[in-house]
């Protein structure tokens, strides 16, 4: 394993969080502390007690991933349950969860860290009101303060440890972020020149997901667990409904399963996901429907199917056969 | 007896370190990149789960020694060949849907592939799959045509159309900066003397080419290829190749070698249905489905470079050409046939297609591949 020596001079734990309006929270908060699970199926019963429901594979990447720290690369079709996995993971770890939204130009200033630089300017003003004067050094050290500094949520999950970082949509990022990204993930210590480097204390629990908008770099993928999402199977996206949806009847989910599947089989533009097949359940269930007829199914497709082309097809196939 | 125990668990270990390096041989053969830090993974997860239970080794290699979604069929087969245990999982069906393609592809003469084991064996292993469909030798081109495709190429390097990003530099004009504003007032005093501004750098706008390299297309293939080679080596990150025919393949990564005669060989073993049949419509579709919609075409320039000889019916490439150009900034079409006097778009494919396309030339000269490049830097 390589790692980057990015230590500065001072190397100093930033852990005390000065309290501010500025100051955003994690995304979720711990509900319980939980003890690590100890092999695949512990982690898999006790993210099923949480309502996400893994399949082997699944279950045995997020326990390798917490047991290696090693990142935790998800990969598949949009609304596979990506995102969710990282939500029930900080729940069952009792972890404080993180999330860093991707997108095309994000800059360090958004996803590490960034100076507030109004109120160094406030301080500076309030130092020479005060009349300090005097030590010039003494106060330009004091403007690049931990009080000064606004941290995002690479930054976040660092000082929070043990954390669950997300890293949502990591392909929508350019190049250069995903360079950066690359070093984080090797020794999750980030380093401000102002102020010294701050480490996780624990690694934290990493979980990157990609849509493949794009071809994610190799040299990240490397360091990462892969894991490929697939559509979940019939018995699985019935318990996956109930659990999710318990007011949906027993019924009502088989029936939007099988629909669900049957549309996936139909080489669609956009095929539906689980979170599709979800708005679907809680759309018809909203309507007061008990269970799937052909009339209630065509003026609810709106909430599975995406593109016109789609609905047509669809419309186009015979009801009867499609929603039996 | 605490000797024996540790002698044991230690011949273990180097047994299984063993079998683990065996089958990452065999998944390199296999075409999936397992290279030594992946396999130093899969070691550590294994010593994470239970090394006799056959899920969990099969889970361990598949988290750690893959990468993509092409690469899980291959780690299926090799897995189970090299353990000739039962698999824990079915194969994906992606598979299938690929292999029908290549099957029936129409085959005609002309083996070109003697000498290229010493060249590249790698490659070969890659390009020697189950499909009969064989490869191409591109390096037997004349001195005449390389000449004049160099100099064409020069031409090329400025290329690419430019859009605004979101991340911004600094600039004399445009948006106030904060930061760089405040950072400046810090060092005088706390007194802004002057706004700093920033506006939106302009990053090159992706560049998809599609090349057809069906039999109709052989006389133009290599040189389009060379184009897009030129392309790529401009803009590494901003461009994407793939070649239609009666397959996609993407050969992007090959195009990215320095030298465009290795870059075509290595392409020309990458590529199955070389001189083949066409099914532009098809591919376009396993182009959108697999690529395009996900990103690749998005805001992106197409360029489809065929003579629209369709062998399917042209329905299908109507409707997924309109998908293409709601997808992309704009679609140019290259048709080396345009470059004939008392040339008409009368193939049912270029019927079809012609009102999706926002740019059609013709790519048969020099002249008209600087007209390529003006149109595909303006679109």
């Amino acid at each position: 394993m390589t790692a980057f020596a990015l230590l500065a001079p001072v190397q100093r734990r930033c852990n005390a969080r000065s309290p501010g309006a500025w100051e955003s929270g994690p995304v979720s908060q711990p509900t319980a502390s939980t003890s690590a699970p100890a092999d695949p199926d512990a982690l898999a019963a006790a993210l099923e007690a949480t309502g996400y429901l893994p399949d082997a594979g699944l279950a045995t990447a997020a326990y390798l991933a917490l047991a290696m720290h090693r990142p935790l690369f998800l990969e598949g079709e949009a609304g596979v349950g990506k995102t969710a996995l990282a939500h029930a993971l900080a729940e069952v770890t009792g972890r404080p969860m993180y999330r860093l939204q991707c997108y095309e130009g994000l800059e360090a200033s958004q996803a590490l860290y960034d100076w507030d630089f109004g109120r160094q300017l406030l301080h500076l003003r309030a130092a020479e009101a005060a009349g300090a004067g005097g030590d010039t050094a003494e106060l330009e050290a004091g403007l690049y303060d931990r009080r000064f500094l606004l941290a995002r949520p690479l930054l976040q999950a660092l000082e929070d440890s043990p954390s669950v970082l997300l890293v949502d949509e990591v392909d929508r990022a350019d190049d250069e972020f995903e360079a950066f990204l690359l070093e984080l993930l090797s020794d999750f210590t980030i380093s401000i020149p102002e102020l010294g480097t701050v480490r996780a204390a624990v690694p934290p629990l990493v979980v990157l997901t990609s849509n493949r908008t794009r071809e994610v770099h190799d040299a990240l993928k490397r360091r990462c667990l892969y894991h490929w999402l697939e559509h979940p199977d019939f018995d699985r996206e019935v318990a996956i409904l109930r659990s999710r949806l318990p007011q949906v009847t027993e019924e009502l989910a088989r029936q939007v399963a099988r629909a669900t599947a049957k549309l996936r089989s139909l080489d669609l533009l956009k095929p539906p996901g689980i979170a599709e097949a979800m708005d679907w359940a809680t759309a018809l269930h909203t309507l007061g429907a008990r269970e799937l007829d052909p009339d209630t199914a065509a003026r609810t497709l709106g909430a599975v199917l995406k593109y016109r082309e789609d609905t047509d097809r669809v419309h186009a196939l015979t009801r009867g056969v499609l929603f039996a | 007896m605490t000797e024996l125990a540790f002698g044991l668990a230690d011949r273990r270990q180097r047994d299984v370190v063993e079998v683990v390096l065996g089958f990452a041989r065999t998944l390199r053969h296999a075409g999936v990149a397992a290279s030594p830090d992946r396999v130093e993974a899969m070691l550590a997860a294994v010593g994470h789960l239970d090394v006799l239970d056959p899920g969990d080794v099969y889970w361990a290699g598949r988290l750690t020694l893959c990468g993509s979604p092409d690469d899980l069929d291959r780690y299926e087969a090799a897995f189970n060949a090299y353990f000739a245990g039962e698999a824990p999982r079915r194969s994906r069906t992606s598979s299938q849907t690929e292999q029908k393609l290549a099957e029936s592809a129409p085959l005609s003469a002309s083996e070109g592939s003697g000498e290229e084991s010493e060249e590249a064996p790698d490659l070969k292993a890659a390009a020697s799959e189950a499909e009969v469909l064989r490869s191409r030798d591109v390096a037997d081109l004349t001195v005449a045509e390389r000449d004049q495709l160099r100099r064409l190429f020069a031409l090329l390097v400025p290329a690419a159309p430019m859009r605004p990003s979101r991340r911004r530099r600094p600039d004399r004009h445009g948006g106030v900066d904060m930061a760089r504003t405040i950072r400046h007032a810090l060092h005088d005093g706390g007194e802004i003397t002057r706004l700093r501004r920033r506006r939106p750098r302009p990053r090159p706008r992706r560049v998809v080419l599609l090349i057809d390299v069906s039999g109709s297309m052989s006389p133009y293939a290599d040189a389009l290829l060379r184009f897009a080679h030129a392309a790529v080596r401009a803009r590494p990150a901003a461009t994407e190749v793939f070649t239609i025919g009666t397959r996609l393949t993407r050969v992007t990564r090959e195009m990215r070698l320095r030298d465009p005669d290795k870059a075509l060989a290595a392409s020309g073993h990458a590529i199955p249905d070389w001189s083949g049949g066409t099914r532009i419509g098809e591919v376009l579709k396993a182009f959108l489905d697999r690529w395009g919609q996900r990103g690749t075409a998005r805001g992106a320039v197409v360029v489809v470079c065929s003579d629209g000889w369709e062998r399917g019916g042209t329905e299908l490439l109507a409707e997924q050409m309109g998908r293409l150009q709601r997808l992309a900034h704009s679609v140019v079409w290259v048709n080396p046939h345009k470059g004939r006097a008392g040339y008409e778009p009368l193939t049912g494919g270029m019927q079809a297609a012609l009102p999706a396309v926002d740019h059609f030339v013709a790519g048969h000269s020099l002249a008209a591949f600087e007209e390529l490049v003006k149109v595909i830097t303006d679109a």
